[in-house]
């Protein structure tokens, strides 16, 4: 009884593995500036923008890739990347899902987003990226009524330049580090938000990015914009097939809060781990930071995050406008060879400013799991707080869980509370479930589960439920 | 239902239980004594399959079947169930989902689907009540900050809810004031009947006043010294084991 193989085992583990069979168009391997032009002329863009990108590819030029993560990474050739590819015939996104190819509606139906109207999540927009093009956007014209734009990021270039040019690169800058910097330069697709002043919108938005073609990096660009006394909830997910190669996933996600806005962005990270012997995978390599722009303005991060081989994200907040918040809310899971090193920053710049760090590191087999975060505060930051725990839990003894918190102070006025814990998952624990019927691995996952409950509740409810199975399935087979 | 023969188990290289021998039969109540090392407790672990506890021979048979054979919640799936001395915490689990989740794992080993919310919210009010445990105690994690009174009740609620036909009950008494002594051991009382057995392990007399046994062994040293009917837990109660 409840022996599995050890094939069934892992594609029970890994369930979005597969490859869709669809024909794709590639930009020939390399980086370059041709490449950078090709890139811009496949989305039509207006001559600023491909400035833009072949800026940042000069800075680029003199700058190399970071090395202070606590992760071992193989050596990343990006002449020998491709950096664009969509599905063959691809020339404009199709206005209607009647002219998407079945194949791209099948992939995503399988991997349980429905992208048919008559079979959508209710109360869930989602903007579809397949490889370097966004497929289709559900629910587009019922936002646009209440004036909330929600498309990708090579339409809004188009139909909305006077917002992406006031803020896209304003809270990463060209000039921030070697990936934010390539993202800049070969970014592909990825959504753009705009909620008008005033609106709450009524429904959660998402982006579901699936990496598809073999070889290719996928650069998301995700730019959202709450105006004044606004509010909106966004979630993506993501994941890629099983390959035995690593691949790249370098996205740059910025978010602004005007006054009294509110952002709350959600991320379930489910690509492709590897394999238990630690072949193959993604490589995660994100920056993501809001920055709280206006006065009483939140932006708040949550993240689940389960994939990939190696993970490398610190999903930040800058708090510039007085009583402004910052949350990060934060589940990371390592399990086999996989590496994670992500945190945040919070960088209390106004009066008042308050943030909250709730981090949660999970880690198995033979997995390393850092936390590394950052909080600052500022010259002007009064009064200002914040509150961090890190929580570490280890199942086995072969694992490794590291906390790396940093605080700089200038403010006389400001506070730290911080709080760490480390613990094992006891032999007591497990035999208690067991007695009562819970085989080891259901007796683990409710106790992980138990330990995460916290940051899980933060999700948008839809997607809760969903994250819960992640994490038991996550930690499949690291039961001794 | 119940056969141990010839047991012997080491916990960490030391030797526990010798040759021990003990019969259950069909809805009996069996009440095992001793003083404090005898191997009252190793006998429930070992029965319930606790890790580091091994068995270096003997045979246990329940109902038929190889019990040591088997893993702990196959056990427990097969209706064995351990009342334990001191229940685990379980952080962040709240008490009314893992409630759930341990009834729908025996509903599933029975090919039944999972209970229904409603039903089982339901269920677990009647059963609550005949223990005398507030609704509220079900939205609090399993056992974290419980009193040793909540704790003992949340085993024999368990217990309730999950059907079984041998129940092991580690010094459930201990920690229990009179009144909760009364409503727990009522509440035991209810689940008697002609299928279901019972192993009471206890120090104390008070515990078999309520539920009275059919049975009384006295442990000494990792076997059974005496047995004898209820008037032996009375003479151990005044003479003590000496």
């Amino acid at each position: 009884m409840n022996k599995i193989s050890k094939d069934n085992f892992t594609q029970e583990r890994y369930k979005y593995g597969f490859v869709t069979e669809i024909e794709s168009e590639k930009i020939p391997k390399g980086l370059n500036e041709d490449v950078i032009k090709l890139i811009s002329k496949k989305k039509n863009e207006p001559e600023w923008m491909l400035e833009w990108r072949l800026s940042a590819f000069k800075r680029l030029e003199n700058m190399s890739v970071p090395k202070w993560a606590k992760a071992e990474i193989d050596e990343i050739d990006f002449q020998d990347l491709y950096y664009y590819s969509s599905p063959k015939d691809f020339k404009e996104k199709p206005k209607s899902l009647d002219e998407v190819d079945p194949k791209l509606l099948e992939t995503y139906e399988k991997l349980g987003i429905p992208l048919k109207e008559q079979k959508v999540l209710a109360g869930v927009a989602v903007d579809a990226v397949f490889d370097s093009v966004s497929v289709a956007t559900t629910f587009k014209e019922k936002l646009n009524e209440i004036g909330v734009i929600f498309c990708p990021i090579s339409e809004a270039i188009q139909k909305h330049p006077e917002l992406v040019k006031k803020y896209i690169g304003s809270v990463i800058p060209i000039t921030d580090h070697f990936y934010a910097t390539l993202n800049s330069a070969v970014f592909s697709d990825g959504s753009f938000v705009y909620i008008p002043k005033g609106v709450k919108c009524p429904m959660e938005l998402s982006t579901y990015f699936r990496i598809n073609a073999s070889e290719t990096g996928q650069f998301e660009r995700t730019l959202i914009i709450a105006d004044e006394g606004s509010y909106v909830s966004y979630l993506e997910g993501c994941t890629a097939p099983m390959r035995d190669e690593n691949q790249l996933h370098a996205a740059n996600v910025e978010l602004i809060a005007l006054d009294d806005a509110e952002i709350k962005y959600s991320t379930v990270q489910n690509w492709y781990p590897g394999d238990e012997n630690g072949k193959g995978g993604i490589y995660n390599f994100v920056t993501k930071r809001g920055l709280c722009k206006g006065k009483n303005s939140k932006i708040s991060w949550t993240q689940i995050e389960t994939g990939s081989a190696i993970t490398w994200k610190y999903p930040s907040c800058i708090l510039r406008g007085d009583n402004s918040t910052g949350e990060f809310y934060s589940v990371a899971i390592t399990n086999n060879y996989q590496q994670a090193d992500t945190g945040t920053k919070m960088i209390h710049l106004g009066k008042n400013t308050k943030s909250k760090i709730i981090s949660k590191g999970i880690s198995a087999g033979k997995s390393s799991n850092t936390y590394r975060g950052l909080v600052s505060f500022h010259k002007k930051a009064e009064n200002a707080k914040n509150i961090t725990q890190c929580d570490s839990l280890l199942v086995g003894s072969e694992c490794k869980a590291n906390t790396i918190p940093l605080t700089e102070n200038s403010s006389n006025s400001s506070s730290i509370e911080h709080e760490a814990t480390t613990s094992k998952i006891s032999d007591e624990q497990l035999f208690y479930c067991m007695q009562r019927g819970l085989d080891a691995e259901e007796a683990q996952s409710l106790i992980v589960n138990g330990f995460c409950k916290e940051v899980l509740q933060k999700l948008p409810m839809e997607f809760a439920v969903e994250a819960q199975k992640l994490v038991s399935i996550s930690l499949e087979g690291s039961v001794g | 239902m119940l056969e141990i023969k010839n047991l012997n188990v080491t916990v960490e290289e030391k030797k526990i239980l010798k040759n021990l021998n003990l019969k259950i039969g069909k809805g009996e109540v069996h009440a095992i004594m001793g003083p404090n090392g005898s191997g009252k407790s190793t006998i429930a672990h070992t029965l319930a399959g606790k890790p580091n506890y091994n068995v270096e021979s003997g045979e246990v048979n329940l109902n038929g079947e190889d019990l040591l054979s088997k893993d702990p919640f196959e056990r427990s799936l097969n209706g064995l169930f351990l009342a334990f001395q001191y229940p685990i915490e379980l952080p962040g689990v709240t008490n009314a989902s893992y409630l759930k989740q341990i009834v729908n794992a025996h509903r599933k080993s029975r090919k039944e689907t999972p209970i229904d919310a409603g039903e089982f919210l339901k269920i677990l009010k009647e059963k609550s009540k005949l223990l005398d445990i507030p609704m509220d105690m079900h939205s609090r994690f399993v056992n974290a900050g419980f009193s040793g009174g909540e704790k003992k009740k949340n085993e024999v609620l368990q217990m309730d809810l999950l059907n079984p036909s041998l129940i092991i009950m580690d010094e459930t008494d201990s920690g229990l004031d009179v009144d909760a002594l009364k409503t727990t051991a009522e509440a035991i009382n209810k689940l008697r009947n002609d299928e279901r057995s019972f192993i009471i392990i206890t120090h104390y007399l008070r515990l078999l006043e309520y539920i009275e046994p059919d049975y009384v062994h006295v442990f000494q040293n990792g076997s059974v010294i005496e047995t004898g009917d209820k008037s032996l837990a009375s003479r151990i109660d005044q003479e003590g084991y000496s």
